[in-house]
């Protein structure tokens, strides 16, 4: 048997448009992954504890609200703080360049824009996860 | 059948033998409804002229509601706005108005949209980043200062913490000497969809109806001439809905409250008259004309006939539209101005009261002042150059139209069908109804476009290889938060923190109680309390809601 | 990291560690044994809870609303939730979080989400294993929610020491359940959603329909696999609780019945009669598991089967012949 690839999916902050972040849980499901999906309204520290507890081996957040300067980079520093830096945190929403270059810089793994389509995020945690099926 | 129409019946059909038709299942609207590829009398033989479409201004007001249109008045051109603090926001608006906007619109940040001070942890990151943070009446003040209160109606996209955010505009009319029954404006108030699609609540579904009746009825006694709830489909439809279900779920919302409204005792005449409707307008040009025009037919059919409201006011449905900001795309933004025009005129076609055009730099951050002013010009392009505004519902009595239009009617009727068998939108709501038929429209839209069965332009078709965002963006100055926490700060030393004390747990008394809310949070609100002390206290005792998971 | 480093900072309290041993667990079956065999020095102190029921009838909610009940009365907790795995494309959509938010950064409590992997009695194929490092790790309470798609889902009763019946008004009459073998499997019934009408004449037809089966117990059952263990080992009778889990109401009174029942199962004797039964299954299974991983790895094995096959093949035998003729030979060998 061989490791199925487990993501959190999650919403943090007050933003509740979940459309993006409930069409590509749904899409990795169908991609054979394990979803854990935890809502609307997440701290960073609820992110992080929920990552921890269910063992995944990456985090996708969906930002839309403009806040992704404050939620990506605390959730990975709260990540690295309970000793999980190894768990990947990627995502999606509206984030200019300008601002995905920087948290790339911080160790974000990739962030999608509008319009992209969900085999793309499927492909990339495929590569990024050869070992998981 | 009358003999005429057998007679193109049997035409047509001659005729379409000789004709390449095409794969039926590409043609369908963007709602999947299928579309014939030529309509003709037939299609609309049951309609009945009178009954079914009458003149404008008349019942069913299919037509319009007015009886000369935009003869009489234009559409009310209000762009959504908001964004850092209060003093950023008041420019932004004067800027406006200086340009021939004739309404304000309030674009409120997340915090504020939750019922959040600006200064709680929750609120990290997002303070002014999506509109503009209000936290008390002070930050309402200065969001109006030098706007004459008296003049401009304001509509305020608010709906968990609507009835607190109402209270800072009314009394910040107040510090200006304009009398509460004087402003005109409207709050978005409509909760239900909040559940279903926007998902910015704050206490569970029935509290929350018992503070938009309270609303409802102080509204009625204070504020005549303000609308006291805009029942919305735009969000549903952004969430991912079809037409239909954008068209069904919103005015099931719309009934729900009128409803409450008649079980909490009020005379069905003195609010629904004040009830008005927010749309969206989306791509598929005449599946939205024909949406618009049934929603009206619907809203007056129900009001008359089931809740056998006796004023014309009460049956006609009025609304604003915004064009559709789930359709713009990240890639050659340009484009969008385009997408928007469209809709725009959709929307005109369709009968709106006013309308907000998206700015095309919008799936990247809020609009710069360039790319709100190309936006403002679009409607003003259509109303003084296309010519369409001449004349009323020019698209009435296309075969297509009418026929779509009746299509659009059913597909609503068989989803009340449904909500009724589960015991009302409230009990649908709970039960997840509307959030998977919007979820699983979602899905299935997205991939369709991954399948390449939808286009999109500029993603996956006629994409620019390599290209490169070349129109400049809006920033919001990360110092806003900390220049908001100080307000904030300096308002809690300035008041009297007792009497903000004492009217916090009259308040709580109230919510307790049957009393109407309204008056408390009015007197908090002047001692200056602030959003997040007012919310907090009525969650207290109204408890807060978790969705149910639906995908 | 090791497996034994893991183990050393399970013992030191790591969540982190707890977390990737349940991973191993439910991954790595090789391994699995060896570790749990570790563990087993530290299992048996907490009490587990099993709360099952149809589709819609809140139990996420409730469950939640249990955690804090027992962290409350200042016991740590455990939540096990499982859900389906999509038989299409072996993913899952694990969404039983999405109700319990004020839980997740509770330092005394720990969620994990399964999906069933091809577990069909409402749990996933290792639920039992999972709780089993939860135990270990020190949990009090723990508290198991069934997958909940309105499919027979029987096997809690074996991985929990008390089991709750979740139902809504909505869910049906007492018949219904009886049908779907639910009554055989409750310590306990809980009516959600108990505000709403119809609450009262479900709580009636289910103390009815306990009322007689207390009356008629099973005279086979003692001596059958099958049958109502339940009454077999004890005079419990199930009783109803009414809750309202999302503002809280009953949930503690729910609590207080579950201590009754743990306190009865453990003053009647049950629990020893229970704890017999279970490591009995367990020392089963765990055989058979054995048994089935070495099976094909043996020499006798693999090579007759090849030729076993050709033989059906050729019409020289059959396949019951032939693994009647395999088992044989495994046993000759020893």
């Amino acid at each position: 048997m061989g490791k199925k690839l487990r993501v959190l999916v999650a919403k943090p902050g007050l933003d509740g448009h979940d459309r993006g972040a409930k069409v590509v849980a749904r899409a990795l499901r169908d991609a054979g992954f394990e979803v854990i999906y935890t809502g609307l309204h997440q701290t960073p520290e609820m992110i992080a504890e929920a990552a921890l507890q269910e063992d995944v081996d990456v985090v996708g957040l969906s930002v839309l609200s403009g806040a992704h300067m404050t939620l990506f980079p605390e959730t990975m520093r709260l990540l690295k703080e309970k000793g999980a830096a190894d768990i990947l945190v990627f995502g999606g929403g509206i984030i200019p360049r300008e601002d995905m270059e920087e948290l790339y810089k911080q160790g974000c793994g990739r962030l999608f824009g509008p319009g992209t389509p969900t085999a793309d995020i499927v492909t990339y945690l495929k590569e990024k996860f050869p070992d998981r099926i | 059948m009358a003999d005429d129409l057998k007679k193109i019946a049997q035409e047509r059909q001659k005729w379409q033998q000789g004709v390449e038709c095409g794969d039926s299942s590409r043609f369908q609207t963007l709602s999947g409804v299928p579309v014939d590829i030529l309509y003709t009398p037939v299609d609309i033989a049951d309609s009945d002229h009178l009954r079914d479409l009458g003149l404008p201004g008349q019942y069913p007001f299919t037509r319009g509601v007015r009886n000369n249109m935009y003869r009489g008045r234009q559409w009310t051109m209000r762009e959504f706005s908001g964004f850092g603090t209060a003093k950023d926001t008041n420019g932004r608006y004067k800027f406006l108005l200086a340009h021939g906007e004739t309404g304000l619109s309030v674009a409120f940040d997340f915090p504020t949209l939750y019922g959040r001070d600006s200064d709680e942890t929750i609120s990290r990151g997002e303070v002014g980043k999506c509109g503009v943070a209000i936290s008390s009446l002070a930050d309402m003040e200065t969001l109006f200062d030098g706007i004459p209160m008296e003049d401009v109606s304001t509509s305020m996209t608010i709906n968990g913490p609507a009835s607190v955010v109402w209270a800072f505009y009314i009394a910040a009319a107040e510090k200006q000497g304009v009398p509460s029954e004087k402003l005109r404006g409207t709050i978005q108030n409509d909760i239900l969809k909040e559940y279903i699609a926007q998902k910015s609540w704050l206490f569970p579904p029935e509290p929350s109806m018992r503070v938009i009746t309270d609303i409802m009825a102080y509204a009625a006694k204070h504020v005549p001439k303000w609308n006291t709830i805009s029942i919305s489909g735009y969000h549903i439809r952004e969430a991912g809905s079809t037409a239909a279900q954008e068209l069904a779920f919103t005015l099931k919302d719309g009934l729900t409250y009128v409803e409450a409204g008649i079980k909490a005792g009020l005379d069905v005449d003195t609010f629904a008259p004040r009830l008005s409707y927010f749309f969206n307008s989306h791509l598929d040009f005449f599946e939205e004309v024909a949406k618009f025009r049934a929603a009206r037919r619907i809203w007056a059919r129900e009001m008359k006939e089931t809740f056998k409201a006796k004023k014309s006011e009460s049956w006609l449905l009025r609304f604003h539209t915004q064009t559709a900001g789930c359709s713009l795309t990240a890639q050659q933004p340009e484009n969008n101005i385009v997408r928007t025009a469209f809709q725009a005129l959709a929307a005109v076609l369709g009968g709106t009261q006013s309308l907000h055009t998206n700015s095309m730099d919008e799936t990247w951050a809020l609009p710069t002042e360039k790319a709100v002013l190309i936006a403002l010009r679009t409607q003003q392009l259509i109303a003084e150059e296309t010519g369409v505004v001449n004349t009323i519902d020019p698209l009435g009595g296309s075969y297509f139209v009418e026929a779509l239009t009746n299509e659009l009617e059913k597909q609503a009727y068989d989803y009340f069908r449904k909500i009724d068998a589960l015991g009302g939108m409230v009990k649908a709501i709970e039960h997840g109804f509307p959030q998977r038929e919007i979820a699983d429209a979602a899905y299935r839209y997205q991939k369709l476009v991954e399948q390449g069965k939808r286009t999109v332009v500029g993603v996956n078709k006629h994409v620019l290889e390599g290209e490169k965002l070349e129109i400049p963006l809006l920033r919001i100055d990360p110092t806003v938060e900390q220049e908001q926490h100080q307000r904030l700060a300096d308002l809690r030393k300035q008041r009297d923190d007792a009497k903000v004390k004492k009217c916090l747990a009259d308040l709580k008394a109230a919510c307790a109680g049957k009393e109407n809310v309204m008056y408390p949070i009015l007197e908090a609100v002047r001692a200056y309390a602030t959003l997040g002390e007012i919310c907090g206290t009525m969650k207290e005792v109204f408890g807060s809601y978790e969705e149910p998971p639906m995908f | 990291m090791t497996t034994r480093e893991l183990l050393a900072e399970f013992r030191a309290g790591s969540k982190r560690a707890c977390a990737r041993l349940m991973s191993v667990v439910e991954n790595e079956p090789d391994v699995a044994a060896a570790v749990l065999d570790e563990l087993y020095p530290m299992m048996g102190r907490s009490f587990r809870i099993g709360i099952t029921g149809p589709p819609g009838a809140g139990k996420s909610t409730l469950v939640e609303k249990l955690g804090r009940e027992c962290r409350n009365r200042g016991k740590t907790v455990g939540i096990v939730a499982v859900d389906p795995t999509s038989p299409f494309s072996g993913g899952a959509l694990l969404g039983d979080r999405v109700r319990m938010p004020s839980l997740f950064t509770d330092p005394g409590v720990f969620i994990r989400s399964m999906a069933t992997r091809g577990g069909v009695g409402g749990l996933a194929s290792r639920t039992k294993e999972v709780c089993d490092v939860l135990d270990a790790f020190g949990r009090d309470c723990i508290i198991i929610e069934t997958v909940g798609v309105g499919q027979v889902e029987l096997d809690i009763a074996g991985a929990a020491h008390s089991t709750v019946v979740v139902l809504v008004p909505e869910s049906g009459d007492a018949i219904q359940i009886m049908k779907a073998g639910l009554m055989e499997i409750a310590d306990l019934f809980c009516v959600n959603k108990s505000d709403r009408e119809g609450a009262d004449r479900l709580v009636m037809e289910i103390e009815t329909m306990v009322g007689m089966k207390a009356r008629t117990p099973n005279p086979e059952c003692r001596t059958s696999e099958v049958g109502d263990r339940r009454l077999a080992v004890s005079d419990w009778v199930p009783l109803v609780v009414k809750t309202v889990a999302t503002t809280g109401f009953g949930v503690s009174g729910l609590l207080d019945q579950l201590e009754a029942h743990r306190k009865h199962l453990e003053g009647s004797g049950a629990m020893t009669e229970r704890r017999r039964e279970s490591i009995r299954s367990e020392i089963v299974e765990l055989t058979e598991e054995w048994l089935r991983r070495d099976l094909w790895r043996r020499p006798v094995t693999t090579g007759r089967l090849n030729e076993l096959v050709e033989q059906v093949l050729d019409g020289s035998t059959t396949p019951y012949r032939a693994a009647e003729a395999i088992s044989r030979d495994v046993l000759a060998a020893g």
